[in-house]
């Protein structure tokens, strides 16, 4: 299993360590509930290190770029970055990712630990641009920066004015290196994302640094646990739960960063004839007043206990205090407003259809 | 780990506190903070009997859900109303306000072949 720099931070902080995605990683310090409020109220910080950045470097980047992925890189410009998806030729979801564009001649893709090798394999199997391909993951430790008050504790700590807009970046001096800045996030707040090549003893200086500076903040280290109920609570997807190779971006709601009006991309065909065709399912927003709720893979049902779909990730909202659901569910019962239900343990538990996020910003 | 001297224990981490006829049932130290932040306890509220080793109930913790299993055969004479809205209880005071059921222990052998504090550490450790 492979440790990120951080390793050792975690351990003295005595967080519970899992194995995801081959690495071991901190699922919770102390209370998955007080670390979402964390960061819903305040300040935390996730080390987010297994993330995989893979380099694309050559004259036709942007061509490839384009080919791979759903959205319209085309509308980039150097410190830009924009939330994609790679496909399929029949549509299936092969991993959702960040793209980030450096220059004319170079673009930064950031994906999936759990997808990162068959992402590298998927992308140079389609490098008909003659681009290189550069796995550069082990090189990079990732800090997400998250809540109200992160703007003011990454400011006391970046040597430029840290005046960003969502979804652009700058490479600045942090805590006295260089790194790559993003206003980016899986949380819903006001938040970065911190890209650092360093080795163990400047990673473990930095974090303290940047304990040091949120101290007043009483910022708080968070686990996976929490990234997880911040991101469900925003309605934001995780592969492997709301998207796969099974599901395409129009019924998983990703309509917004599918760009069919681009030249061709792979997967482009396939999405077409689902668009022209109709939805036969799509991924809905379910709340409910109950107080049992549903996991992954839980069935949604009507008022007979006929199965209509299946929940792809559940759990009780920390903020609203109930319990939060996305499902597929067959088309013809997925109008907003209207009443559906979860099986929970052969019960039937009353739920609503609404709309994402399930925590208005 | 708290593992108090005074009640019983099975293998599957609840605990028994016996007061003559009368016994509380609940989870140990151990389980909840094995389980983390509990948001639900699922006990179906006509549930009259429970008996040793079978499922009385549901715990829902943010990242899993557990059984809970009946230490003895008994007679349920009350849920902890307070979990209803705090299951938080059980993660802050397990052996206290986060106790689940109230029994009348009808077999007293059965209390007798539940684990000690020390066994039960040692399956703990």
């Amino acid at each position: 299993m492979k440790n990120t720099k951080f390793v050792s931070v975690h351990q003295k902080l005595n967080a519970k360590l899992v194995d995801f995605a081959g690495f071991n990683m901190p699922v919770q310090y102390n209370s998955i509930i007080a670390e979402h409020m964390a960061v819903r109220n305040s300040i935390g910080v996730f080390d987010v290190s297994h993330m995989g950045e893979i380099r694309i470097k050559g004259s036709k980047a942007l061509d490839f770029v384009q080919h791979i992925t759903i959205n319209d890189a085309s509308k980039l410009f150097n410190g830009r970055v924009q939330y994609s998806a790679m496909c399929y030729p029949d549509g299936g979801i092969v991993d959702d990712l960040l793209v980030y564009k450096i220059a004319d001649d170079e673009y930064f893709l950031v994906v999936n630990a759990s997808n990162l090798e068959k992402d590298f394999n998927w992308m140079n199997s389609n490098n008909k641009f003659d681009v290189e391909i550069i796995n550069e993951s082990d090189d990079y430790s990732l800090l997400a920066i998250q809540g109200p008050n992160s703007k003011e504790v990454v400011q006391a700590l970046c040597d430029k004015n840290i005046d960003l807009e969502y979804y652009h970046f700058f490479f600045a001096n942090f805590a006295g290196v260089d790194a790559l800045i993003s206003r980016t996030g899986y949380t819903g707040e006001l938040g970065y994302e911190v890209y650092l090549k360093v080795d163990e003893k400047t990673a473990i200086e930095i974090w303290d640094k940047l304990f040091d500076a949120g101290k007043k903040f009483n910022i708080q280290p968070i686990g996976l646990g929490a990234r997880d109920s911040l991101r469900l609570e925003m309605g934001y997807c995780l592969y492997g739960n709301d998207i796969d190779q099974t599901t395409n971006p129009l019924e998983a709601g990703l309509g917004w960063i599918t760009k069919l009006n681009k030249d061709d991309f792979i997967g482009k065909e396939s999405i077409q004839k689902v668009k022209e065709n109709g939805l036969k399912r799509k991924l809905i927003a379910l709340v409910s007043n109950e107080k049992a709720f549903p996991r992954h893979g839980y069935s949604v049902c009507d008022n007979n206990k006929n199965i209509i779909g299946t929940v792809t990730s559940g759990t009780s909202s920390p903020v609203l205090n109930k319990p939060i659901a996305m499902a597929y569910v067959d088309i013809n019962f997925a109008k907003p407003g209207s009443q559906i239900n979860f099986l929970i343990r052969d019960k039937i538990i009353p739920a609503g259809i609404t709309s994402l996020p399930f925590v208005k910003k | 780990m708290n593992v108090p001297n005074n009640l019983k224990y099975t293998k599957d981490h609840e605990w028994l506190k016996v007061e003559g006829n009368t016994g509380f049932v609940g989870i140990t130290d151990f389980a909840q903070s094995e389980l983390g932040d509990i948001v639900f306890v699922d006990i179906a509220a006509d549930v009259n009997e429970i008996s040793a080793g079978n499922s009385f109930g549901t715990i829902e913790a943010v990242k899993t859900v557990s059984e809970l299993f009946a230490p003895c055969d008994g007679k349920v004479l009350e849920i902890n109303p307070k979990l209803q809205d705090e299951p938080q209880l059980i993660n802050s005071d397990a052996y206290g306000d986060g106790w689940i059921l109230k029994i009348e222990i009808a077999n007293s052998a059965q209390v007798n072949e539940l684990l000690s504090d020390e066994d039960y550490s040692k399956l703990i450790s």
